[in-house]
């Protein structure tokens, strides 16, 4: 999904920078927020931060016979909501686009745009209607991270057929021949991503009880996500830590 | 092995399999990235097309170049085992303190 430095048109890349700029701020501001308000969050947010770093470092063969890298940025939506992933995703891009000759600053809010921006909403809102639907959270995280992968993929492909449409049959043919390229590679690497999501959050669920719970991620009260070996021997944690009022996410 | 190991297991066998089986069935190919085929196909219907700005910094060869992607990825794996540790740690500390707790209570009735 990385557009290449200078293969944006001068208005394409400045207007996507202008677009993705305030999202990217925000994400700022929300991941400033969430640390100073529960510095216990820091370990989970590295976690959020890491696994997209690892997993777009990463490219993958597909059965198209190209290879392309998932994005790995569901996680972070899922556990703190999208805006945080808007920084995070960019911070990625960045490292790639400086250190890596890969994507590029010209294109750089472009590519914010798809994999730091799209990609985590349109992920978090899978996320959302799947495990409204179906009552369990892994399905609902398969979806999101699935969701979140491919939907960036689909965001470069209309950025793209959007700056170089078809001299014939114009934007539409473009975007048909860009998620020719992109989209139907991505398709079995965004059911990989959600399977290790799926992977991450069982770890989660199991280790990261408390925080998963205060990020609303889980319920309170001890249920039974998984067949989880512990039966949660610890009581709940007194409740007198007034610091406890946070929005319910 | 209990179920949650088997599905561990099973989930990370998926993950694999998605990935061999395309090498292992696919049409020989050279695995091209999607960017780069991106790039050609804009060249190809662009031809008159210049890219305006060139990189600050491009890795000297190939080598460098998967070496600092291994970077990132060894960056990004080292800090999720970290946190992944952390938190399990963490776990295993509050379940032996909880379990001494327990006892102590059944030992002073």
């Amino acid at each position: 999904m990385h557009i290449a430095e200078g293969f944006l048109p001068p208005a394409h890349a400045i207007g996507w920078t202008i677009a993705a700029a305030p999202f990217v701020v925000h994400g700022a501001r929300a991941v400033v927020k969430e640390v100073r308000e529960n510095p216990e969050s820091t370990l989970l947010l590295g976690a959020a931060g890491a696994f997209t770093f690892v997993l777009s470092a990463i490219k993958l063969p597909s059965v198209t016979g190209s290879s392309s890298h998932p994005t790995g940025t569901g996680v972070g939506a899922i556990l703190f909501r999208p805006p945080v992933m808007a920084l995070l995703g960019t911070v990625v891009l960045l490292f790639q686009a400086l250190l890596l000759a890969h994507g590029g600053l010209t294109t750089l809010g472009a590519n914010a745009f798809s994999m730091a921006i799209v990609g985590p909403w349109a992920g978090y809102g899978a996320y959302r209607l799947a495990r409204k639907a179906s009552g369990n959270l892994l399905v609902g995280v398969f979806a999101g991270m699935a969701v979140a992968d491919l939907a960036t993929y689909v965001t470069t492909s209309l950025q793209l057929a959007l700056a170089f449409p078809d001299a014939s049959s114009g934007f539409a043919g473009a975007a048909v021949k860009f998620l020719g390229v992109f989209a139907v590679t991505q398709v079995p690497l965004a059911i990989a991503e959600g399977l290790l999501g799926v992977l991450l959050f069982r770890v989660l669920t199991v280790n990261a009880r408390p925080e998963l719970e205060r990020l609303g991620v889980l319920e309170r009260r001890p249920v039974d996500e998984d067949d989880d070996p512990t039966p949660t021997p610890t009581p709940a944690p007194a409740p007198t830590t007034s610091t406890d009022g946070e929005v319910t996410r | 092995m209990t179920r949650r190991r088997w599905v561990t297991l099973a989930l990370v066998l998926g993950v694999v399999a998605l990935f061999a089986l395309p090498l292992l069935l696919g049409a020989p190919s050279d695995y091209a990235g999607t960017d780069s085929l991106a790039t050609e196909a804009i060249e190809q219907s662009n031809p008159d097309y210049v890219p305006w700005f060139d990189h600050v910094f491009s890795p000297g060869s190939t080598e460098i170049e998967s070496g600092l992607f291994a970077l990132q990825a060894a960056i990004g794996g080292g800090v999720l085992g970290y946190v992944l540790g952390r938190l399990r740690g963490r776990r295993a500390q509050r379940e032996a303190v909880a379990a001494a707790t327990s006892t102590r209570d059944d030992v002073t009735p």
